[in-house]
């Protein structure tokens, strides 16, 4: 009766990464309704730098009541639904995404298509660059949203591309040439690669040589490069953040053929921490590709209110330069602080300079080297040291042991509360550890029960899935 | 390039063309009261223009609703994070409400069987992905909203069969119309899936009347397929017959416990009736929970922006401002309407009889120079180039008979529309006159016809969004 992309379960929200979210639902952490709750670290929410925007509201209360020197722009707005976008807004964006590459690119507003959210600018890309049954490739490990955003209704297919620990996780020409050939061999034709720069989960810049490798690749053979810089502006730490149209130019790539292949994708949802107002783009240097996505945007516009509004809030140079400075700022102390926070437990994270979150290594916890023992103790941790963390492998990550662990989304008191649960945890685990045989023989029956819990869920509705 | 999608090189976007022509020349001289009264005037567009002062009044007196307040405290944070597929629930709730209210209450709506979605673009597209197949087609009356063979089939592959609806019975959907659409589909090896109505109707203007509305009923249940009720305009009904919604039939006739309940899907908006196209609020209601399920975690594709639910969700609540506005709306558009009709009455042209939209269905055969086509191409660029009025064509719409037009009321002043109605009145005046110089009259078509294929092939890239209906 229904299609089956309605009856079926390919959007991928059956993974383990929604079934913690739904048990820290039922038992959330407050530091003071609820001290002993789940801590939410699954969410990767920049929620440090609120105040500043809202300051600014207060100082220009015209912009929310939709008015200009005094006048109603109310009507004007109301009808707005050109999907070529508020001009002004476009505007503001790409001046402001190209000082947040330093001023090293430039954009023009008239490549930059408006889309309800990041979420829907990758999928019309897919839908521009791809036909169904063909594939795109992506570096592991990666955001586990991208199963349904460029999968689902598309119709392609991801054919990941490993990478390792042994070199940071780092994209090799090997790695790439090797996916590329794993698809050839199941008859899938390759239509791109689609990168995150910053990368989620790893929450690192992409270095001049693995954006080099990309761009050689694309040209060799002869497919796109989408790169997904969602979190460009979360760059809080040396090395700089380096763009992958900033690495064609470098190379003198614009009037090849290879630089109307390249495409970016931003989003607001991330550095300002407005994943509500659904402000996503699209920048392409492909006419082509400017055109379709443009009417594709028919599907997912931008409220008018809020271009509105977020275009007053660009406009204010003093407000970006402040905003920028001081929530890079905020985000490097609170990474700082949950990397430490981790070292006094033992735990080391991949160095990171960027993103809401840190890529944690805890393979040493592990009971074995397996899939099976992350889950155990990815349960653990959410069972009984009472964290939401995600684990690698809902990232698709090919190694057991790593898990990705939010920081930008509580406040510091309740970061504290987490490493001081895992510093026990740890120590309790350090004390088991001379018993471990018996720790596993005796596994708490609530774990058994989630296990069990988890397995029949995969077949039951799933619960509401967030956001990176 | 041969880099990029099928979707995407074989132009099957379906944006006609012919219709963005008249788009394209209004953008390049549009009517303006005092710089340029002699531009196009734009009624092509099925916008409500008519209503604006009532909820900028109330935006005005209530502040707090656009300032991300509640109760005097901030909720910005709160409203800047909320990303939840589910919706604002205060929201869903308002937007039930208003359905239900709009329906005279006789249907209530369970907020949980709500999707929200960015506007009804999005909706109707994600019903499709929701229950068609690629190759599957959907059987619509026509005439249809040219928007719909971008909306339904671009990027879900899905066909659509037309219902062909004639002007012997003022269009209504009959039951051999029904029988010979999906003989149609199966002959073309089409399984057909659904069902798709705009009720009211555009381009007609016309509510469904019940025995339309239980023909389908009937239909979807012998065929085991799914009905989708486009009612965006419920909410522009302005005098009688009422309207009537699907489900209002279906709760007549008890069907509540029976598979056909669920197979029965609602699409909403707030564009048409409130006038607030800009701020893309659309819904899909469905009987089904998976419908439900599956509609909810697509909507992440197309969500609406949460500044924007809080906004409309204490304006929904506020019932006050509610039946003021359904209640003045209603009134102004009725007043509109029936100086349309009287106007293209003074020029010798009539209407379809209607009762709601935002436009009107206007009979222009008898100013065709022959029963086709081509000639209703040639009276459409006339009225577009000479009469400087921007109008849509029957054919942009499907329909089965040439000379049809829709002519939109609502988006202009009652000025405007009075020197619409002079300008058409002197064109007719002056075809009456000229048909003795028939001849000449069809020698300039031709060179007319030349400039226009002339301009097809250099179709700019930047045409126009398909903005209304």
């Amino acid at each position: 009766m229904l299609s089956s992309k309605a009856s079926c379960n390919s959007h991928g929200q059956d993974s383990s990464y929604f079934l913690g979210w739904q048990l820290y639902e039922n038992n959330p952490f407050h530091e003071v309704e609820n001290p002993t709750g789940i801590i939410q670290m699954g969410l990767a929410e920049n929620q440090l730098s609120f105040d500043l925007v809202e300051s600014w509201l207060r100082k220009n209360p015209e912009v929310m009541e939709l008015k200009k020197g005094g006048e109603s722009v109310f009507r004007e707005l109301a009808l707005f639904q050109d999907y070529h976008g508020l001009p002004t807004f476009k505007n503001e964006l790409v001046e402001y995404m190209a000082k947040m590459r330093g001023n090293k690119v430039k954009f023009d507003p008239n490549n930059l298509v408006l889309a309800a959210g990041a979420t829907s600018a990758n999928e019309t890309l897919i839908f521009c660059l791809a036909d169904p049954g063909e594939a795109i490739l992506l570096p592991t490990p990666y955001y586990p949203g991208f199963d349904r955003d460029l999968k689902w209704r598309t119709g392609v297919e991801i054919v990941p591309v490993h990478c390792w620990s042994s070199n940071g996780f780092r994209i090799t020409m090997f790695a790439l040439e090797e996916a590329y050939e794993r698809a050839q061999k199941l008859n899938l034709k390759v239509k791109g690669v689609l990168i995150t720069n910053p990368s989620n989960p790893l929450g690192t810049t992409m270095t001049k040589e693995e954006l080099d490798h990309l761009i050689t690749f694309a040209m060799a053979k002869n497919i796109h490069v989408i790169s997904d810089e969602v979190f460009s502006g979360t760059v809080f730490d040396s090395p700089g953040f380096i763009s992958i149209l900033e690495a064609a130019m470098d190379r003198n790539l614009e009037n090849t053929d290879v630089w109307s292949r390249i495409h970016i994708v931003y989003s607001l949802s991330k550095d300002l921490g407005l994943p509500g107002f659904r402000v996503g783009m699209i920048y392409s240097n492909n006419k082509t590709v400017v055109g379709a996505s443009t009417k594709m945007s028919s599907f997912g516009l931008v409220s008018s209110q809020t271009q509105y509004l977020l275009t007053n809030v660009l406009a204010s140079k003093r407000f970006t330069s402040k905003y920028m400075k001081e929530n890079q700022k905020r985000l490097k102390k609170r990474k700082e602080m949950l990397v430490s926070g981790l070292k006094k437990s033992g735990i080391e994270c991949l160095k990171s300079n960027a993103g809401l979150f840190c890529w944690v290594d805890m393979r040493h916890l592990l009971s074995s080297n397996t899939l099976e023992a992350e889950t155990k103790l990815w349960n653990q941790m959410v069972c009984d040291v009472g964290l939401n963390i995600s684990p690698g492998s809902s990232f698709h990550c090919s190694e057991p042991g790593w898990f990705r662990v939010c920081f930008a989304n509580m406040s510091r008191g309740t970061l504290q509360v987490a490493m001081r649960r895992i510093k026990d945890f740890v120590e309790r685990s350090n004390f088991m550890g001379r018993i471990k045989m018996n720790y596993q023989q005796n596994m708490s029956s609530l774990s058994r029960k989630l296990l069990s819990n988890w397995v029949r869920k995969l077949s039951s509705p799933d619960p509401n899935e967030h956001e990176r | 390039m041969g880099l990029l999608s099928r979707i995407v090189t074989c132009n099957s976007h379906g944006q006609d063309s012919s219709y963005f022509l008249g788009w394209q020349e209004y953008e390049k001289n549009p009517y303006h009261e005092v710089n340029n009264p002699q531009g196009i005037i734009q009624m092509g567009l099925a916008e409500n223009q008519l209503s604006f002062d009532l909820p900028e009044s109330w935006l005005a007196k209530n502040s707090d609703a656009a300032g991300f307040k509640r109760d005097g405290q901030s909720i910005f944070k709160e409203l800047a994070l909320f990303q939840d597929y589910h919706g604002l629930p205060a929201f869903k709730k308002a937007l039930v409400d208003f359905m239900a209210e709009i329906r005279g209450n006789k249907v209530t709506f369970d907020p949980n069987h709500i999707v929200l979605t960015a506007g009804a673009t999005s909706a109707n597209e994600t019903l499709m992905f929701c229950l068609a197949e690629q190759g599957d087609a959907f059987l619509l009356p026509t005439p249809y909203y040219p928007g719909f063979d971008r909306d339904l089939k671009w990027r879900t592959g899905v066909e659509i069969v037309p219902i062909q609806c004639t002007s012997s019975n003022r269009f209504q959907i009959t039951a051999p119309a029904l029988e010979e659409a999906y003989q149609q589909a199966q002959r073309k090896n089409l399984r057909v899936k659904g069902v798709l109505v705009t009720n009211p109707s555009n381009p007609l203007g016309t509510t469904m009347r019940r025995d339309e509305l239980d023909l389908l009923i009937n239909f979807i249940t012998d065929k085991e397929i799914h009905l989708i009720s486009d009612e965006i305009y419920s909410g522009t009904v302005f005098s009688s017959p009422g309207f009537v919604s699907i489900m209002e039939v279906l709760k007549d006739r008890s069907l509540e416990q029976t598979p056909v309940w669920e197979r029965v899907h609602i699409v909403y908006s707030l564009s048409k009736d409130l006038g607030l196209p800009g701020f893309r609020v659309g819904a899909i209601y469905s009987n089904d929970p998976i419908v439900v399920a599956a509609a909810t975690k697509m909507s992440s594709f197309g969500l609406v922006s949460s500044q924007t639910q809080y906004l409309l969700s204490a304006m929904l609540s506020d019932k006050k401002f509610t039946k003021e506005y359904m209640a003045k709306n209603q009134k102004r558009l009725q007043k509109q309407q029936s100086k349309l009709v009287s106007g293209l009455e003074k020029a010798g042209i009539g209407c379809l009889e209607s009762n709601a939209g935002l436009f009107c269905w206007v009979d222009m055969r008898h100013l065709l120079s022959s029963n086709t086509f081509e000639a209703e191409m040639e009276l459409w660029k006339r009225i577009v180039y000479d009469v400087k009025l921007n109008i849509s064509p029957g054919s942009s719409c499907h329909c089965s008979e040439p000379g049809w037009f829709r002519v939109c009321f609502a988006n202009i002043s009652e000025d405007t529309l009075k020197l619409a109605m002079q300008r058409l009145k002197s064109f007719v005046d002056s075809v009456a006159i000229n048909n003795q110089s028939h001849q000449e009259l069809k020698n300039s078509r031709k060179k007319f016809r030349t400039k226009w294929v002339f301009r097809l092939s250099f179709q700019s890239f930047h045409d126009r969004e398909q903005d209304e209906r």
